[in-house]
């Protein structure tokens, strides 16, 4: 079953043409990583899963409705994103923790707020830092525990590990692993990494100039015959 | 005042003229034109006031503030044109100061109902609820700008729009409201209100000019926050689409 389908999906800008005939399937439960060259549209596709953007033509089902069935803000409760470039809203690490509660008029206790920083591997002695002086690394992992805090079925992750150093990036891998395991949540992982992209992605989607060029198993980017996706490795490998 | 006297205050343009020549400021014709269209738009608005005075019917006074209320708005929606309809909402703003300052200043019978009162204190609020709302809307553009990722997230986490834009709704307001809080702290101090300084010198007495640029002045509170805050909530939501997308 798929979490959320594509069908001809194209996305333009004024006369600018994002994305192309973009047809394809995530599948529910399982962790498919989104990788491709800078400027591929791999953050705007996302952006169309949880209703950020509108596709321009083509059709979008989200667990087998129509996207635009959903109201925009259950929409996206249902479809969590961590942003790519990890922002942050002035105040405490406490009170951008709270933020998806309180848009719901509900609360966070301190001792939630200390669980999800737990998870993120950051200690709780963070929660009443301005969130302003966060390191990039730090802010990115408040970012996700942000994320995880509304507890999507489904979760869209825009190089979450960018500005992490091996051990925090494979302790967020976990964590990631863990919620798919346990809660069988469905997540879409943006990454440069190909390595984590192949061990970490069950399936895993190639993207170029806007287009899907390739849908598979996450061995894809080995046993690929594709000369683009080839080239595309030893580049990014190099 | 004779009106040699005040042919003899051209020295004070004359002044500014031959130094602009002196220097190479290339600023004649500028000192040109607004000396002519000061006295022009000047003496055709006294003209005009000792007409409406006279005349018995109220109309002509209705005339001459809605005409101050359409040119406010004109002026003002120049800021604004990023925001669908703000005409509209700028109009309505200036509307609902009037009437609300009108409505007090009247209804409690602080100033006589007489256009030689009405139409005065009407210029300086409709004039000021111009200005609040330029800027207002420059600051509210500029908070877009510079935290739209902020706007994004909130979206993102599944917020509302109005959740989403609130933070920068209520700074933009807040800072529109600033150099009219700020500058009321000062007044006096220096250098006296140019509606108190009019008073005075056509022989006023100065306590009777005070109370009166008091009441101008808390008008002017109220004047400010109204002003920018209906044009603020009334226009945020062009911002979105109908999905809760911010617009590009
Ligand atoms: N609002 C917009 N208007 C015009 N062009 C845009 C807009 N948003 C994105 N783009 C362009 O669309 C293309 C795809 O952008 P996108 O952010 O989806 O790339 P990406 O694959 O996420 O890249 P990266 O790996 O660098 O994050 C880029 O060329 C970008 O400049
Ligand atoms: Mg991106």
């Amino acid at each position: 079953m798929s979490a959320i389908t594509f069908q001809n999906v194209s996305y333009a800008v004024e006369d600018r043409q994002l994305l192309t005939n973009i047809t394809g399937s995530f599948e529910q439960g399982r962790i498919t990583t989104l990788v491709g060259p800078s400027g591929a549209g791999k953050t705007t596709l996302l952006k169309l899963c949880n209703g950020l953007l509108s596709p321009t033509s083509g059709t979008i089902t989200v667990q087998q409705k129509p996207i635009d069935t959903f109201v925009p803000t259950t929409l996206r409760q249902t479809v969590g994103m961590a942003l790519q470039a990890a922002p942050m809203i002035s105040g405490t690490v406490y009170d951008n923790l709270c933020l998806p509660k309180k848009l719901q008029r509900q609360t966070l206790s301190i001792e939630d707020a200390q669980k999800w920083l737990e998870d993120v591997h950051l200690p709780a002695s963070l929660l009443t830092q301005q969130a302003r002086d966060l390191s990039g690394g730090q802010r990115q992992r408040v970012s996700i525990a942000r994320t995880l805090v509304n507890r999507s079925p489904i979760l869209l992750l825009d190089e979450i590990t960018s500005a992490l150093d091996r051990t925090a990036c494979r302790e967020i891998e976990t964590l990631i692993q863990k919620i798919n395991d346990k809660y069988g949540t469905t997540i879409i992982w943006i990454t440069h990494n190909l390595e984590q992209a192949m061990t970490i992605g069950h399936h895993t989607w190639v993207m170029m100039d806007g287009q899907l060029i390739e849908a598979g198993p996450s061995s894809l980017l080995e046993t690929t015959t594709n000369e683009q996706i080839q080239a595309f490795v030893r580049g990014e490998a190099r | 005042m004779t009106y040699t006297a005040l042919s003899l205050t051209l020295i004070f343009v004359f002044i500014p003229f031959i130094l602009s020549k002196a220097l190479h400021l290339g600023l004649e014709k500028d000192i040109f034109i607004a000396t002519a269209r000061s006295t022009v738009q000047l003496l055709a608005v006294g003209y005009i006031l000792s007409f409406v005075f006279e005349a018995e019917s109220a109309i002509f006074m209705v005339l001459m503030v809605s005409l101050m209320i359409v040119v406010a708005t004109l002026n003002a929606r120049k800021k604004g044109r990023w925001l669908r309809g703000i005409t509209w909402k700028i109009a309505l703003a200036i509307i609902a100061v009037e009437l609300i300052t009108q409505g007090v200043l009247l209804g409690f019978h602080i100033v006589p109902a007489t256009p030689q009162y009405i139409i005065p204190i009407s210029g300086m609020m409709i004039g000021n609820a111009m200005v609040i709302s330029i800027l207002f809307l420059n600051r509210f553009r500029a908070e877009l700008d510079a935290r739209a990722d902020e706007v994004e997230l909130l979206l993102s986490l599944g917020g509302t729009p109005k959740q989403a834009i609130h933070r920068q709704l209520i700074d933009a307001i807040k800072a529109s409201m600033i150099p009219t809080i700020e500058s009321q702290k000062t007044i006096g101090l220096v250098q006296l209100p140019g509606m108190m300084s009019g008073q005075i010198i056509g022989g006023a007495d100065p306590i009777q000019a005070v109370q009166f640029q008091l009441l101008i002045i808390f008008a002017l509170l109220t004047c400010a926050a109204v002003s920018s805050t209906i044009v603020g909530f009334t226009s945020y939501r062009t911002l979105f689409n109908e999905r809760m997308q911010l617009h590009h």
